[in-house]
């Protein structure tokens, strides 16, 4: 009988871990570890945040959107913004689980499952706001066709019912692929868990898995099948969503560029959520063997990358604005330099352009606390760059009789930072409950590193 | 009949004295129960009620019953058809047969039927105890003032009005009078061109009202004037210079040209073809030299004005070119002197009897006294009894005079008016009058002709009209407002019974008593005095009434202080105006506070920078900060009453800077055009290029039946706000109040656009309403198809399926969808609810809406034409904007039928569709604006 196998250490993994070790560090995380004080800290923090937010949205069902600074001619304001940008995060975890896995990148195992886990709650925090935003929320079910004794149905020339169809499918697809990839995990936890409460709970979840060489077969194809069908939903969805602005006829808005121009921003800010979580994460839960510093190495590449696509979009966008010799886009281009939100706009090229820049040098891209600093500012660029476009676009579009500037309320930044808190929250139960790294999966490399 | 059986029922029945009651009997008995419990569900009414005696063949419910009537404002009658639906007063239309209407409105007349149902309307007589503080009062009766008018203490009664045109009201005024000993009766008139008034006396020896006749004019020159907006004639005037203009261009001659100097930007300035802003005393300048060939007594002209001479050159050659075509008009602006000088020019170019005519003042009161001397009266202890009847005088008078101080010598102060203002605060007695819409009445229209008034509905409230409250006080046998108005006259026309009643029915079906127009005055030659050399002071301050609440006495009209102004686009504001170099060398901008001060009295008040103003001069606008107009209209601005003199229009002005900020509600910020083609301009009989095809992604929509669409007339847009209020009233539209303006979410269904014009300040209005686009982009992006097109091509916005993505305003060019952001519509308020147009879904928040070219209107046309067998012809279907705008500038029709109006308009060479690059294919398009060239 050989020796189980040992890691020897490679980029993905340090060396010196057993398929118990790694088994016992990730499940211990969730069954024995006892919280500390910072965890009980953020949990109550982020849980009052969320509770402040579900009132918010009770005061906003009650008196109506009139809270927010919207307004004529921005009729849309934050609300969008933060939804787009919350899709837009929701990218990275499909992005790293399914095309990834495809691609054979080893180094996706150890990010994957608390990546899907943050796509799969920024997903539900992008999926709220499209209702909360709703002048008559109570009837945001008309967007779905259903068989209605009137015959209506909706109108389906208008990119906001393609926007349910390609969210609620995503939502879908992520939450199966989330979960099918957590099946073995589960079974582990049932195993190891101590109270019967918890064995019951785990036991239930994991539909019975015994871990039989036929259970694991299937469970590879389906996994890989579910990444096949994913993959074209990381590019469907944010195109999607950029039809909301690409289909309408405002200057800022109007632009065949957006659907590669959207998915490439959703895919920087998604990889910039990542390393937000990654770096705390490792830190909090010494997980320094398996989110090495070439994983942070990695993702800042690929943060890197999609920057530079993103900065693509940005010149494109005024080039075009200038070359078509449309006047009106023209003015929208100089007042984004110049006017009110320039501001925004040129703090937005700093964090989304400029900054990333540092990342051509290899001592940024190893370093924990340069990458969260960076990462955090990928996150408010990217955020600005939404509200810029939802924003800046309307407020001066064609007559200038019309025109008008958007401030926010409070109850704006409340429904962003409620929503963030809300995020952070479920973020926080996530990695008590379930395993924030695939078991299986790291098992897996142990075998292929030793 | 067998004998009962003993059962309660058969019990009760025993005792009746008829035991014998058949089935039969016992229905009709509780038939007629019930008839005489419906009879006691209200108050049998008070007199007889005459609108609804015949009901209507068309039905209620169905096509709106009209009465002809008059809206009186400032003593004047502006006729009006008010529409009523369900008995209920809902919207005016201008009088097709009223010479100061001719069937169009200005804003007021439209905001009038918000003023009926005004929630804060006095529904009561109150009195005031004996050394109770002032507004203690307590709810009585008329019973009850009636008793204390007979125990009245006797003599020393003095009576202060408005300015009474009435007939009716002045008789019974003079019997009252003529009943009292000493009685006196005082005018305080406080929008009245005092100097105008004075000039005519000094020019010929006697008061003289003129009448201006501008669709006979080639010339036009107005000199602190605005013949657009001002006086009792502007509607009118502003038709006839339109219909003139249009029928010139149709012509293919010149039209007539427009020369402006004013102090403020007017809305004649802003369509002139020269127009500068001057302080008062350079107008005056400007005018003694453009006078001297004419009238070379007025003494040496002053020397040349650089900034002025070549507005002087152009005015001039006008002038000679018009000559006897030409007219001169001056406003509350100049002194008396230059009044009497313009009179004179107006005779020698010889307008006199052609663009110009002159009639007595039909509010001519030459016994009455003013109010400075009642205030002397009541100083001197001498006014036993005052009443004052619909006038504000405690609010509405010079600081100087201390009216509120003084009114509470007279030993009994009775007010009767629409509210408990100011005055009522301080009177003994307050009685509610009746809103012009429900009362028997006269007046006189600007021209003298006589305008009649009846109910469109029974008074709301126990009140009475002024000739029946004339008529309890003179002790009148005739209690009944429409005996007394129809006693007064038969008298008038001595016609015999049956003569009378054909002449009555006449008079009151169409509204006035045909041909009563004052004649012509035949006037001496002008004498002019000479105009005061001395220099004025630095900086004067100048009083105009606020242009949306006509100086506070429409304050509590929401849909008025709303009212974007039409240059400043503020609403729910009195700013005070100033030049930009003024502004600059006193270091304010827009939003500073200053303390403004004159002859010892302050104010502070926020400073507007108007770009259009003239230098070292201010405007104040009166109407603002009223105390008791209600609940919308009370700390509404600043009150600058206090700082006005008791006899002149201008005075000098100290002016300090405050560290105070103000943010003014306005619904445009900027007023360029950024270099694109919003309001298009011509040349004279130029032609614009015509639009290239562009293809469509979608097939288009058929309207086979009628295609609606609208054409509106940049060239005589005078920008005057009448359709947006017309289109509020018909529409439901809410009032949002200061903040939510503030916030942007101001509701209005067409906005008037103003942009900056030529270099000298002329501006350009553009109505904006929905443009129905044939490829809405609205259309397109909503996705419950809340916003689709209809069968005759209207573009229609479903409110119960309408969600509030909002996605249909930001994908709007136009930016012509307004959003319910809150519950915007008052549901707080009981009659507000009655003035609602049944026909028009009232929204609430969550839900989109715009302008739907009156859809109501067009299926209430339609179907009428189905219901009589007649085809629609063209003119069926008016939109509410359509009918109130004086200048006839927008006209809507259908498409399909080829001798339509609208359809003659589009085929004009000025023609275009506002961003029609865009190829969104608006229904609803312009004509361009023809501006002479340079």
């Amino acid at each position: 009988m050989s020796r189980p196998a040992v890691s020897h250490g490679s980029d993905v993994l340090r060396p010196g871990w057993g398929y118990a070790d790694v088994t016992d560090k990730i499940a211990g995380i969730v069954l024995t570890r006892r919280p500390g004080r910072v965890w009980v800290g953020a949990f109550f923090a982020t849980l009052a945040g969320t509770l402040a937010y579900l009132a918010a949205m009770g005061v906003l069902f009650w008196k109506g959107v009139g809270l927010w600074g919207i307004r004529m001619p921005v009729a849309w304001g934050f609300a969008i913004a933060n939804f787009v940008w919350w899709v837009g995060i929701g990218h990275a975890g499909t992005f790293i689980s399914a095309v990834l896995l495809l691609l054979r990148q080893k180094w996706r195992t150890s990010i994957n499952r608390f990546a899907e886990a943050m796509t799969l709650f920024a997903a539900a925090m992008a999926g709220l706001y499209p209702i909360l935003h709703l002048g008559r929320p109570w009837f945001f079910y008309w967007i779905v066709p259903y068989p209605d004794r009137m015959n209506v149905w909706p109108q389906w020339r208008s990119p906001l019912v393609w926007d349910l169809f390609a969210i609620s499918t995503y939502l879908l697809v992520s939450a199966l692929f989330w979960y099918l990839g957590m099946l073995p995990d589960l079974a582990t936890l049932r195993d190891r868990a101590r109270a019967r409460w918890k064995r019951v709970a785990y036991g239930l979840a994991a539909l019975g898995w015994r871990g039989e060489a036929r259970h694991w077969a299937r469970h590879e194809s389906a996994y890989l099948l579910l990444a096949g069908i994913a993959t074209p939903l990381v590019v469907s969805v944010h195109s999607v969503v950029s039809l909301d602005f690409a289909i309408g006829n405002t200057p800022g808005y109007h632009s065949t560029l957006f659907p590669p121009y959207f998915v490439g921003g959703a895919l920087f800010s998604g990889f910039a959520m990542v390393l937000t979580i990654a770096i705390p994460l490792r830190h909090a839960f010494k997980l320094h063997d398996f989110i090495t510093d070439v994983h942070l190495d990695h993702a800042a590449t690929v943060l890197l990358a999609t920057g530079a696509v993103v900065a693509y979009g940005y010149a494109v966008e005024t080039f075009f604005a200038f070359w078509s010799g449309d006047r009106f886009e023209r003015a929208m281009v100089v007042d984004r330099w110049t006017g009110v939100y320039a501001p925004w706009y040129w703090l937005m090229i700093a964090c989304n352009v400029a900054l990333p820049q540092l990342l051509w040098c290899k001592r940024v891209r190893r370093s924990a606390a340069a990458l969260f600093a960076l990462a955090l500012a990928v996150n408010l660029g990217m955020w600005l760059e939404r509200v810029t476009i939802v924003v800046q676009s309307l407020h001066h579009d064609y007559l200038p009789s019309a025109w008008g500037d958007f401030w926010p309320t409070a109850w704006d930044w409340i429904f962003l930072l409620g929503s963030i808190s809300t995020f952070a929250w479920l973020f926080l139960v996530f990695v008590r409950l379930l395993p924030a790294i695939s078991i299986s999966e790291m098992r897996e490399l142990v075998k292929e590193t030793s | 009949m067998t004998a009962p059986t003993p059962t309660s029922t058969t019990a009760v029945l025993r005792l009746h004295p008829h035991a014998g009651i058949t089935r039969r009997r016992l229905l009709s008995a509780m038939a007629a129960s019930m008839a005489l419990a419906n009879g006691a569900c209200s108050p049998p009414s008070r007199r007889e009620a005459h609108p609804w005696a015949n009901l209507p063949e068309a039905g209620a419910g169905a096509l709106p019953l009209y009465y002809a009537t008059s809206f009186v404002r400032g003593g004047y009658a502006h006729g009006v058809l008010v529409g009523t639906q369900e008995g209920r007063p809902i919207k005016v239309e201008g009088n097709p047969a009223h010479p100061a209407s001719l069937g169009a409105t200005d804003a007021y007349a439209q905001a009038s039927v918000l003023q009926l149902w005004d929630p804060d309307r006095s529904a009561v007589a109150r009195r005031r105890a004996a050394g109770a503080p002032p507004g203690a009062s307590t709810a009585s009766s008329w019973a009850e003032f009636e008793q204390a008018w007979r125990a009245r203490p006797r003599g020393g009664l003095h009576v202060l009005t408005g300015p009474l045109t009435s007939p009716t009201e002045r008789a019974l005024l003079a019997a009252l009078l003529a009943r009292e000993p000493g009685a006196r009766w005082h005018v305080h008139a406080p929008g009245a061109d005092a100097a105008a008034a004075e000039g005519t006396r000094i020019a010929f020896g006697r008061d003289a009202r003129p009448i201006w006749h501008l669709d006979r004019a080639r010339c036009v020159l107005a000199l602190g004037a605005d013949p657009f907006a001002e006086g009792p004639g502007a509607v009118r005037q502003a038709m006839d210079w339109a219909r003139a203009r249009s029928a010139a261009r149709d012509a293919g001659a010149l039209p007539a040209a427009l020369l402006a100097a004013e102090v403020a930007p007017g809305l004649f300035g802003a369509r002139a073809d020269r127009r500068v802003a001057l302080a008062p005393a350079r107008i005056e300048q400007a005018l003694r030299r453009i006078a001297a060939p004419w009238v070379p007594e007025a003494g040496t002209p002053p020397a040349t004005d650089p900034a002025v001479a070549d507005f002087e050159r152009r005015t001039l050659a006008a002038l000679h070119g018009a000559g006897a075509d030409s007219v001169v008009i001056a406003g509350p602006d100049l002194s008396r002197e230059a009044h009497a000088l313009v009179l004179a020019l107006n005779q020698r170019l010889g307008a006199v009897g052609r663009g110009v005519d002159f009639i007595p003042p039909p509010d001519a009161a030459p016994d009455a006294g003013t109010l400075a001397e009642l205030v002397d009266a009541l100083h001197a202890g001498t006014v036993v009894t005052l009443l004052v009847l619909g006038a504000n005088p405690a609010f509405e008078s010079p600081g100087a005079l201390e009216v509120a101080s003084a009114l509470p010598r007279a030993r009994l102060l009775v007010h009767a008016g629409l509210h408990v203002d100011e005055t009522a605060a301080l009177a003994d007695w307050h009685l509610p009058l009746s809103h012009a819409y429900e009362q028997w009445g006269d007046a006189l229209a600007h021209d003298g002709t006589a305008s009649l008034q009846q109910p469109a509905i029974a008074p709301l409230y126990d009140t009475r009209s002024t000739s029946e409250l004339l008529a309890l006080l003179a002790d009148d046998p005739q209690r009944d407002g429409r005996g007394l108005v129809r006693r007064q006259w038969q008298r008038r026309t001595r016609l015999g019974a049956a003569a009378f009643e054909g002449f009555w029915q006449e008079s009151v079906r169409s509204g006035v008593i045909a041909n009563s127009a004052f004649p012509a005055l035949a006037l001496p030659a002008a004498r002019v005095a000479p105009l005061p050399a001395s220099a004025p002071p630095p900086l004067v301050a100048r009083f105009a009434s606020d242009p949306a609440t006509h100086g506070g006495e429409y304050a509590n009209n929401g849909w008025l202080q709303e009212l974007p102004r039409p240059f400043s686009k503020h609403t729910w504001d009195t700013p005070l105006l100033m030049g930009p170099r003024t502004a600059r060398r006193l270091g304010l901008g827009t939003g500073d506070v200053v303390q403004a001060e004159v002859f010892g009295r302050a104010l502070r008040a926020p400073v507007w920078v108007e770009p259009l103003h003239a230098e070292d001069v201010f405007t104040l606008p009166l109407g603002g900060g009223r105390r008791a107009a209600g609940h919308v209209g009370d700390g509404v601005g600043v009150d600058a009453w206090p700082l006005r003199p008791v006899d002149a229009a201008l005075a000098p002005l100290a002016i300090t800077r405050t560290d105070a900020r103000h943010a003014f509600a306005t619904t445009q910020k900027g007023f360029s055009q950024e270099g694109r083609e919003l309001v298009r301009t011509l040349p004279p009989g130029a032609a614009l290029a015509a639009e290239p095809a562009r293809a469509a992604l979608y097939p288009p929509f058929a309207s086979p039946v009628h295609a609606w669409a609208m054409s509106i007339d940049l060239d005589t847009c005078i920008g005057c706000n009448a359709c947006t209020i017309a289109c509020q009233a018909e529409n439901n539209i809410p009032v949002v109040g200061r903040d939510e303006v503030e916030r942007g979410r101001a509701m209005h269904w067409i906005r008037v656009d103003r942009y900056e014009g030529t270099a000298d300040g002329g501006s350009r209005f553009q109505p904006v309403p929905c443009m129905h686009c044939e490829e809405a982009p609205c259309e397109l992006v909503c996705p419950v198809g809340a916003t689709v097109h209809d069968s005759e091509g209207l573009n229609v916005q479903v409110y119960n399926r309408c969600i509030g993505t909002r996605f249909c305003s930001n994908n709007c060019p136009y930016k012509v969808r307004r959003f319910n952001f809150l519950q915007f519509s008052d549901k707080t308020h009981e009659t507000l609810a009655a003035q609602r147009n049944p026909d028009v879904t009232v929204r609430d928040r969550g839900v989109m809406e715009k302008c739907s070219y009156c859809v109501q209107r067009v299926a209430r046309a339609r179907q009428h034409a189905e219901r009589t067998g007649v085809a629609l012809v063209d003119g069926d279907v008016v939109t509410a904007c359509q009918g109130a705008c004086p200048t006839r500038a927008i006209r809507f029709g259908d498409l399909n039928d080829p001798g339509s109006d609208v359809v003659h308009a589009k085929a004009s060479p000025r023609h275009y569709a506002l961003l029609g690059e865009l190829n969104t294919r608006p229904r609803t398009t312009y004509l361009a604006r023809v501006e002479a060239k340079e």
